[in-house]
């Protein structure tokens, strides 16, 4: 594991090993809960890329297998007042949040109890106070908003927004750390960086880094480069803690990797790109370092999924009635 | 008799209502806040008075406009101030892809209390990129709705409605319009009277009394009231056509079928606007009108809009490129031969 900060606000670590060590190290046993809800994650993403392949689902997805690890690192941080805005790589988010894979499922077979009727599907969820939309970059100034309401009326409270490396083309990821800086609001930015934007490698995509932009604001700067659950809840558990009491801004970069494609069977990256992220796979690691545990646990979220996909695949289909 | 309230002062003492009635209510835009109060001076004595809900931000029209949905999102109001209506178009996703969205795409009701206030038009030589007026590149979209300003609406009613409709708004404020007095106590001039009628959009119905069922129904935005006026004015004295004016609060949606009574007194009906031909809240009207009333009208609705042109900044060019009192004098005098 890797923790470098950019912040003055939070005491600078540096834990484990830069990148071809964090590999080698194995990952520390993780609860059954949070295994579970890791595994929960991956057998759905490989459900919904099957449920297409089979030419049962409408429209497009996006995956999050091989980021799985960050909801579920972060969310045992957050209670229910606490806002989370997703993006359209968000099933793990949800699913980490409110561990209803029917009512996702439902939501992108556009099925009877799915939890926006089907109308938002994949991309648009908004459920208590978890929302997603599909635009790059647009949630950032939302949180904002929700971030001064927090702030006024339920101090203590944040808002969490998940954006990729790629979000940071969008102008309006800038105006609202520029603000949220300004009007110290309580946002939590984490960066899940995969290295890739759809098909552009970030090195042309981005100039400059993720850090030197939150310097840019004063806003503080973690750099996270671990799969391990245990390891990269301990880095973030401060920095929630510091958003929180403090009521001000804060982007956690979190060095991830995409093992799956963009979209559905979209992955242009070269076979040796493909395999440098599969071999950081917190999947793949697992497995290996604690193969019994791992064995069972991976076996009941694989019945658990086909489960609900039996389930759900055979409900009415959904009905828009407030419009 | 008091001096008139200026449609300004109208618009800053609603501001302050709002913002004293509501303790949830956020007011946020650029250089808003106290001494200077606004470009216009339209949010003047709101930050002394609520300094932590009035917030002057950094020129990032799209940003704020992100910020007033994500109050609206939590439960507030939020008022958001472009400084001219031309940067609107920075907050297009804002409001197109995430406010307006907001409400519905989530399969149910998702209330959004925010209004966009936009200073709008020309005749002040502000040039081709603080001039337009934008209104017909937000029709259409599902749950945003579009208000204008003018002299007989009063804007404490007026934000009030946009607020309480859960729904994002736009509120178009024409900028000459603000520092003309508000019309009350149902009197126009020596020459025209006005009434509210009870439709949606809340129209106001200017009329010359005792002249009969006119020759022509003339719709307008708010902003377009004075030259409408004037136009009706020398319509009446030098060539003896009889018009009457219908001045709606709200542009969209709207709802002409409700107007149909007060619309069917006339056989010729034109329509107003400042924005560029084409895609216009004019042909819309004009379409709605179409279908209600075919075959009793004279002639097709006459829509009169700006040049299809940019607004230049010299004063004689920019007259010759917006809608005129003599403009819309001689279109409706031809169209009445």
């Amino acid at each position: 594991m890797n923790v470098t900060s950019a912040s003055p606000a939070v005491d600078l670590r540096a834990v484990g090993a830069p990148e071809a060590g964090a590999v080698a190290r194995p990952l520390s046993r993780l609860s059954d809960a949070d295994l579970g809800t890791l595994l929960m994650i991956r057998h759905f993403e490989l459900a919904v890329l099957e449920l297409f392949s089979q030419g049962r689902l409408h429209g497009t997805t996006h995956t999050c297998l091989g980021q799985e690890y960050i909801p579920v690192a972060l969310y045992p941080l957050l209670d229910d007042g606490d806002y989370v805005f997703s993006n359209h790589r968000g099933h793990g988010h949800y699913l980490a949040r409110f561990h209803d894979p029917h009512g996702l499922l439902a939501e992108i077979m556009g099925r009877a109890g799915a939890v926006c009727h089907g109308v938002g599907g994949s991309q648009h969820i908004y459920r208590d106070r978890y929302l997603s939309t599909g635009v790059q970059g647009q949630s950032l100034p939302v949180a904002v908003g929700v971030g001064l309401h927090l702030k006024q009326a339920e101090p203590g409270r944040i808002a969490v927004v998940h954006i990729g490396d790629g979000t940071w083309g969008e102008g309006a990821v800038y105006e609202a750390l520029n603000m949220a800086q300004l009007w110290q609001a309580p946002v939590l930015v984490v960066v899940e960086h995969n290295g890739i934007a759809q098909s552009t490698p970030t090195e042309r995509q981005m100039s400059g880094t993720v850090a030197a932009r939150a310097a840019a604001f004063g806003v503080g700067h973690l750099r996270i480069d671990s799969v391990d659950v245990t390891d990269v809840r301990a880095a973030l558990a401060p920095v929630v803690e510091q958003v929180r009491d403090r009521h001000r801004p804060y982007v956690v970069e979190c060095v991830t990797h995409r093992v799956g494609p963009h979209s559905k069977g979209d992955d242009t990256r070269a076979a040796e790109v493909r395999e440098r992220a599969a071999r950081h796979d917190w999947y793949r690691r697992y497995r290996q370092d604690h193969p019994a545990q791992f064995a069972a646990a991976d076996q009941a979220q694989a019945q658990a999924v086909a489960a609900v996909v039996r389930e759900v695949g055979a409900r009415p289909a959904s009905r828009w009635e407030a419009r | 008799m008091t001096r008139r309230q200026r449609v300004a002062e109208n618009l800053n003492s609603a501001l302050h209502h709002l913002l004293g009635a509501h303790p949830g209510t956020y007011l946020i835009g650029e250089d808003v806040a106290d001494p200077y109060g606004g470009a216009f001076k339209v949010t003047r004595g709101l930050s002394d008075r609520f300094p932590d809900r009035v917030l002057s931000s950094p020129l990032s029209e799209g940003g704020i406009a992100g910020v007033g949905a994500g109050l609206a999102l939590a439960g507030n109001r939020s008022v958001v101030e472009m400084m001219f209506s031309d940067f609107a178009a920075l907050a297009f996703d804002p409001l197109l892809n995430f406010a307006a969205k907001s409400v519905s795409m989530y399969g149910r009701r998702v209330p959004m209390s925010m209004v966009v206030r936009c200073p709008t038009g020309g005749n002040r030589g502000y040039g081709p990129t603080h001039s337009q007026s934008l209104q017909k590149h937000f029709l259409g979209i599902p749950s945003l709705h579009l208000r204008e300003v003018s002299p007989f609406h009063d804007n404490q009613r007026v934000l009030t409605a946009m607020l309480d409709r859960e729904e994002p708004g736009v509120l178009f404020e024409d900028k000459v319009l603000y520092t003309r007095a508000m019309y009350q106590e149902g009197v126009v001039d020596d020459l025209f009277r006005y009434e509210a009628l009870a439709d949606p959009s809340e129209t106001a119905r200017v009329f010359a009394p005792d002249c009969g069922p006119p020759d022509w129904i003339v719709l307008a935005p708010g902003g377009l009231t004075e030259r409408a006026v004037t136009a009706l004015r020398s319509l009446l004295l030098e060539e003896e056509i009889t018009c009457e004016l219908l001045v709606p609060s709200q542009l969209y949606p709207f709802d002409s079928k409700a107007l149909l009574p007060v619309l069917s007194r006339a056989d010729r009906i034109c329509v107003l606007e400042d924005s560029t031909a084409d895609g216009t809240w004019g042909e819309l009207l004009a379409q709605q009108l179409h279908e209600q009333l075919w075959s009793r009208l004279a002639r097709p609705v006459l829509p009169l809009s700006a040049e299809p042109s940019i607004v230049p900044t010299a004063a004689h060019l920019e007259h010759d490129v917006l809608l005129q009192p003599s403009t819309i004098h001689r279109a409706i005098m031809e169209a009445t031969k």
